[in-house]
């Protein structure tokens, strides 16, 4: 088994919440792991990404390289470009839909879906709707999670787990709650794929 | 023991207090941050009373630390690179005292200067200063390395040098720990003069430091963080250092076909180099940052021995290593079906939505741009170089910490009109305050402004050692009374700070506005743990 990952998005919009969950639930499963994180500067309404290495065997680069990504996890449609590079061949690209928008020329919506349908694996889902129809915006990055479960080679049980231990500590509604975003995100998935 | 996720940076945290360690000392700086912080945030650490305030800039640290290590207890100092600069006076002496408690230094280097000014390699400092050196390859090793660490120093009494890049610094993996080490009793040095450097103990000293170099040599031929692999293709021998040993078995998963040199531990070993480089044709070095190895084995003409790298274009001059460039080097390639379509834009970092700052150079740059299109603006390392982009484009330089205060006043001994300069508080009371003195005893014609947020913030919001204490350090080094402005930095206030503005740039001599409002990453961090 092994599964590389980079996580995108735009500094704030928390993409290692998302890896921390992955990390748990591959640290459960006895895998080995590395995850290289931008600090620092960038974190500033900047571009920042994570690479996640999970694998059975000890794991060398703390980068992906070139051509060998398994799956790109975006939380901003822009930002889920960025690396294409990185994609491998067969590799999924699972992103949110709802631009963020702070720089002055942020590109046209439609150029950029355009970009993202030529893509032969693609999830594309507005994980903000979801989560507000949930009746909890926060969850909307656990719902991007969500929709990465057909692909991440880790069991869904094991990331409920890891749901469940990161967030015990804020009581169990909000461990529910973030339950029903994963399987929001989980069930839109499968129906696109 | 157990096994926990830790980035390099809290490895080196967590094997320091598990090896007994006594304070930490630092100013903050990226890729380093993360140590201290993980101590300050750790219970194990407030329960043994392990030091671990922040230090107002590096030297403070370093002299700190040396103090602690003189009274025989374990003490680490960590810093970015470039605060190797700022550490560098007490840095370079303390090999020339040599230690008595394990004292350890951390350079956390940033090739590819992802949160920094230069890519400059620390290891030419332990180089120069002719102590070992450290370079891990992994979070295992970073805590093994920092664990024995302590105890290595003491053995040979004197500092190690730890060098660390922002790769391995921001990047988690399951580390084991060891055993908890009790700490040192307190205890001196039998030598009454080991830190005594009059000249006549230091040259005693330094050819005491020479005389071990042997040693240190031979403890890197023993050490378990050189290895050598042998392969069955001498074509080649590839010298393999820290993280560029990972790149290179990326690219080998089963086992390299040339004999591979993996480098944790300087100075170079001599046998085992020795080997290499006899049994191959050609050498290869993967070496983050500078070409450091490269250059030593192929000699100043490049005519010593076939070395492939940095300076031949094997590899490029600047930037990090990773799995593509050390691929190439070696002949692979990473092919890509994908490319970044062009619609693709930069998102370079900006001040946060309702930053102090902004609404400082608001006004700044309207008085200015308005008035005074002669001005110059001076500006300094944190948040507030984001003044340098869009819609600002506020700034003429950021060089070093501090450096605003003091270029704004050479530019105004040159004679510019208006010289401003803009400093943070925390980069003003790290650097800055020696530079107001100069300006002050001159009455430099300068304006100078401590845009004030109460934190670190650039780093992620750590205490400021000025916080309310900024008008009483610029009136203690004789900044006139009547020309130090405080101003909160808020719409309402647009008016007021104008006039503020434009009367301190009118005034010939020493001004300091200090427009305070606290950072809004900080505050809502305080409001949100209010909440909870």
């Amino acid at each position: 088994m092994k599964k590389d990952i980079i996580l995108s998005g735009v500094g704030g919009q928390g993409i290692l919440s998302i890896a921390t969950v992955i990390g748990e639930a591959a640290l459960k499963e006895g895998l080995y792991m590395k995850q290289a994180e931008v600090h620092g500067m960038s974190q500033r309404g900047g571009d920042v990404q994570s690479n996640l290495r999970i694998s059975d065997k000890p794991i060398a680069s703390d980068l992906i390289p070139t051509g060998k990504c398994d799956l790109i996890i975006s939380l901003e449609p822009m930002e889920s470009l960025r690396y294409l590079p990185y994609l491998s061949n067969d590799g999924w690209l699972v992103t949110n839909e709802v631009p963020f928008i702070n720089i002055p020329n942020y590109p046209a919506e439609a150029d950029i879906m355009n970009e993202i349908n030529k893509l032969p694996h693609k999830i594309i889902l507005d994980v903000d709707k979801v989560a507000k129809e949930l009746g909890s915006p926060r969850v909307s990055n656990i719902v991007l999670l969500g929709a990465t479960i057909p692909f991440l080679g880790i069991d869904y049980s094991k990331i409920q787990e890891s749901i469940r231990d990161i967030f015990q500590r804020k009581g169990e509604a909000i461990v529910e709650m973030n339950l029903k975003a994963l399987a929001a995100g989980k069930e839109i998935a499968e129906k696109m794929m | 023991m157990s096994k926990q996720l830790l980035l390099g940076d809290e490895a080196i945290a967590q094997a320091a207090i598990d090896a007994g360690l006594s304070g930490v000392y630092a100013y903050p700086g990226t890729p380093s941050t993360e140590i201290t912080e993980y101590i300050q945030q750790s219970p194990l650490a407030k329960e043994r009373n392990i030091h671990s305030r922040w230090s107002t800039n590096e030297k403070t640290a370093m002299e700190t630390a040396l103090g602690m290590s003189f009274s025989g207890k374990r003490a680490l100092v960590c810093m970015k690179h470039v605060g190797m600069n700022v550490a560098a006076d007490c840095f370079i002496n303390s090999a020339m005292t040599g230690v008595n408690g394990g004292l350890l230094v951390v350079a956390a280097d940033d090739p590819s200067m992802h949160s920094s000014q230069n890519e400059q390699d620390s290891r030419f400092y332990g180089d120069f200063s002719l102590i070992p050196m450290l370079e891990p390859s992994n979070q295992q090793e970073t805590y093994d390395m920092v664990y024995s660490g302590f105890e290595f120093s003491e053995k040979i009494g004197e500092p190690i040098l730890l060098r660390m890049v922002t790769r391995l610094a921001h990047s988690r993996s399951g580390v084991e720990t060891k055993v908890l080490k009790q700490q040192n009793e307190m205890s001196f040095s039998d030598d009454p003069k080991q830190f005594i450097l009059l000249p006549g103990n230091a040259r005693r000293r330094y050819k005491g430091l020479i005389a071990k170099q042997e040693n240190f040599v031979k403890a890197s031929e023993e050490s378990p963080y050189n290895k050598y692999i042998d392969g069955p293709n001498k074509k080649l021998g590839i010298i393999a250092c820290g993280i560029g040993f990972n790149y290179l078995m990326e690219n080998y998963p089963d086992g390299c076909e040339y004999p591979v040199l993996k480098i944790g531990q300087y100075p170079l070993p001599k046998k085992q180099l020795t080997q290499l480089i006899s049994e191959c044709d050609e050498i290869l070095v993967l070496e983050d940052g500078q070409p450091f190895v490269e250059r030593l084995i192929g000699g100043y003409l490049g005519n010593a021995v076939k070395v492939k790298g940095r300076l031949d274009g094997t590899l490029s001059r600047d930037g990090e290593l990773n799995p593509d460039s050390v691929a190439k080097a070696v002949g692979k390639e990473n092919k890509s079906t994908f490319v970044t379509p062009n619609v693709v834009e930069m998102r370079p970092p900006a001040l946060c939505e309702g930053c102090g700052h902004r609404d400082m150079y608001t006004i700044l740059t309207a008085v200015l741009k308005a008035d005074y299109p002669a001005h110059k603006v001076f500006s300094d390392i944190g948040c507030y170089t984001l003044g340098a982009g869009a819609p600002f484009n506020a700034i003429h330089s950021c060089v070093d910490m501090g450096a605003s205060i003091t270029m704004a006043k050479g530019a105004s001994d040159a004679g510019l009109f208006p010289s401003v300069a803009v400093i943070g508080d925390s980069t003003f009371t790290h650097s800055g305050m020696t530079g107001l003195l100069d300006c002050v005893n001159e009455n430099a014609n300068v304006t100078i402004i401590i845009s004030d947020n109460e934190t670190t913030a650039m780093t992620g919001g750590q205490d400021s050692a000025g916080t309310g204490k900024i008008e009483a350090i610029c009136l203690g080094l004789g900044v006139d009374p009547a020309h130090l402005r405080v101003v909160v930095p808020l719409k309402k206030n647009y008016e007021e700070m104008e006039q503020i503005i434009r009367e301190e740039i009118e005034y010939r001599g020493v001004s300091v506005i200090i427009p305070r409002r606290e950072c809004v990453q900080t505050l809502s961090r305080k409001k949100r743990s209010i909440k909870k």
